[in-house]
């Protein structure tokens, strides 16, 4: 039973990390862009919700509604000013630029915020506690439920979105080949700044639901970012669904590895993530070291005017 | 009035001065064909009146304005369209997808999905099939069906015929009879004179970056195309090279 339990709570978290990693998922398979500053926009995002909800005096959820389409605003001036400039000095630039934005987000926060850890659990009354009993032993956390929903939603709603929308059609188009998305006529730096607007506004929610669930300072960024990539790889590159996947395998495994031995719950994500890694290569069945270095040069090509 | 007016356009890869000082026009209805042996400037001259390419001098102008400083897409916009050349699919896109996203950023007007089946009918039964695994003959279909989408006033299509089963091409070129009889202006790229020859009005011959020769269709004879082609005789145009 304790490892039905387990499962169950693994899949739920799963949707935390499935819900941190779709910013990210969106970016590398649009873009091609590994953003660094993933995880420290999302400490970014939930800042701006709970310096909202401090200064309003609204619930979180409200909070969260207005920080959406500001950070979805700093996504496309992300794009325009930072990734699109730092794109046409090579594929390796971005990850530059996107590691030393992590760090100024980082430490703008710490000079504005200070180091306290901090929580929106209080601010949400009941709903950081309670829970639902499923069967004799099992509970499942209203927060955690809504989470996986939260979860659910956004990355089908996304995949939907990508595959039967006129803009979805263009995004799509345009991280296939910007250059002839442009000759057919798309604007193919406005489809990269809309893929951009969307990936940090989903930072925001993924980083509100970890405030609310766990604790957060200036500088918890990065260990969300690693969580974020790891299962954007498990999932599959470029694929919203398989983010949704690999964040639950994620999840899955942390929690059974937590059941296995108290140090177990990173350890065990950081395996099975590692061996999916090695497991995709081997199968890839071809020369991976030659595979990865013309992915490199090639991903340099082809900018748009 | 020319619908296109290219004027002493300049391009260049870097050193390499692939288009040098080039005049064409092109007026509203006319086809013309331009020919070249391989590296003598057409696909980039295209790739520039298009907006892929960035010209190093010259101008641009379509329609009366000035088109030079716009991207790829605003001149889609305007009505210029591009089949470029090895056809650049969205791989991962299905053929219907391929068509509507050119469809929704293009121009509005007399094409859509219906009228290109009933051009390309055997596009028909691969509607939702992804581009990437469509036969040679077929991906041509699609990225030519793909720029009709846009309702272009000037098509460029560049070496449609290349790398196709010659049955493949009888096919496309019957398909095209639609287009070449509607109307719209067209640029075309075609190594095979005997294809163009028989569908263009005016032929213009590439050599190093320079237009060598210009003439309508009808003064075209096969020995002055090749003597142009090969560089055997100075005819026309042609500037002394430092």
């Amino acid at each position: 039973m304790i490892w039905v339990d387990q499962i169950i709570q693994g899949i739920l978290l799963g949707g935390y990390y499935a819900l941190i990693a779709c910013g990210l998922s969106l970016m590398f398979g649009v873009m091609r862009i590994i953003n660094l500053a993933h995880g420290d926009l999302a400490i970014l995002g939930v800042f701006a919700v709970s310096l909202i909800a401090a200064l309003t005096g609204i619930s979180p959820f409200y909070a969260l509604a207005a920080a959406i389409p500001l950070m979805a605003l700093l996504g496309w001036a992300l794009q325009r000013w930072v990734l699109e400039r730092s794109l046409r000095a090579g594929p390796l630039v971005p990850l530059l630029a996107t590691f030393g934005l992590a760090i100024v987000i980082e430490n703008l926060l710490f000079e504005g915020f200070g180091a306290d850890t901090r929580s929106l659990a209080p601010e949400i009354g009941d709903l950081a506690f309670d829970s639902w009993m499923v069967a004799g032993q099992i509970y499942v956390g209203y927060l955690a439920v809504l989470v996986f929903a939260v979860a659910v939603v956004l990355l089908v709603g996304l995949q939907l979105f990508l595959k039967w929308t006129a803009l979805g059609r263009a995004i799509r188009a345009t991280a296939e080949d910007p250059d002839t998305a442009e000759l057919v006529g798309v604007n193919s730096r406005a489809a990269y700044a809309i893929a951009a607007a969307i990936a940090v506004a989903t930072t925001a929610i993924a980083g509100t639901f970890l405030a609310m669930r766990a604790t957060f300072d200036p500088y918890s960024g990065p260990a969300q970012l690693i969580f974020a990539f790891e299962a954007v790889v498990i999932g599959g590159v470029g694929s919203l669904w398989g983010t949704l996947i690999g964040g639950i395998i994620l999840g899955v495994a942390q929690s059974v590895g937590a059941q296995i031995g108290p140090r177990g719950f990173l350890l065990t994500g950081h395996i099975v993530f590692l061996l999916v890694l090695a497991a995709r290569l081997f199968m890839s069945g071809i020369d991976w070291r030659a595979g990865f270095s013309r992915s490199l040069r090639s991903s340099g090509k082809g900018r748009p005017l | 009035m020319s619908l296109l007016s290219v004027e002493r356009l300049d391009a260049r890869h870097g050193l390499l001065q692939a288009v040098r000082n080039i005049d064409l026009a092109a007026g509203e209805g006319e086809i013309v064909a331009l020919v070249g042996a391989n590296g003598a400037g057409k696909t980039t001259l295209l790739r520039t009146i298009a907006g892929a390419h960035r010209p190093f001098a010259g101008r641009i102008v379509f329609d009366g304005r000035d088109v030079t400083p716009m991207r790829a897409h605003e001149r889609v916009a305007l009505g210029i369209a591009l089949v470029p050349e090895g056809r650049r699919l969205f791989a991962g896109l299905t053929v219907e997808e391929n068509l509507r996203v050119a469809g929704d950023a293009g121009r509005s007007g007399a094409w859509n999905i219906e009228v290109l089946l009933s051009t390309f009918p055997m596009l028909k039964a691969r509607l939702k099939t992804p581009a990437g695994l469509l036969s040679g003959g077929e991906q041509q279909a699609t990225a030519i069906g793909r720029a009709m989408m846009t309702n272009p006033r000037l098509l460029l299509l560049d070496e449609i015929s290349l790398g196709l089963a010659p049955l493949a091409v009888d096919n496309l070129y019957r398909s095209l009879t639609t287009l070449f009889a509607s109307g719209t202006t067209l640029i075309i790229v075609e190594q095979n004179l005997n294809r163009v020859l028989g569908v263009a009005t005016r032929i213009c011959c590439m050599l190093e970056g320079r237009i060598v020769l210009e003439c309508d269709a009808k003064d075209a004879t096969r020995e002055r195309i090749t003597n142009a082609y090969f560089g055997l005789r100075d005819e026309t145009r042609r500037t002394v090279r430092p």
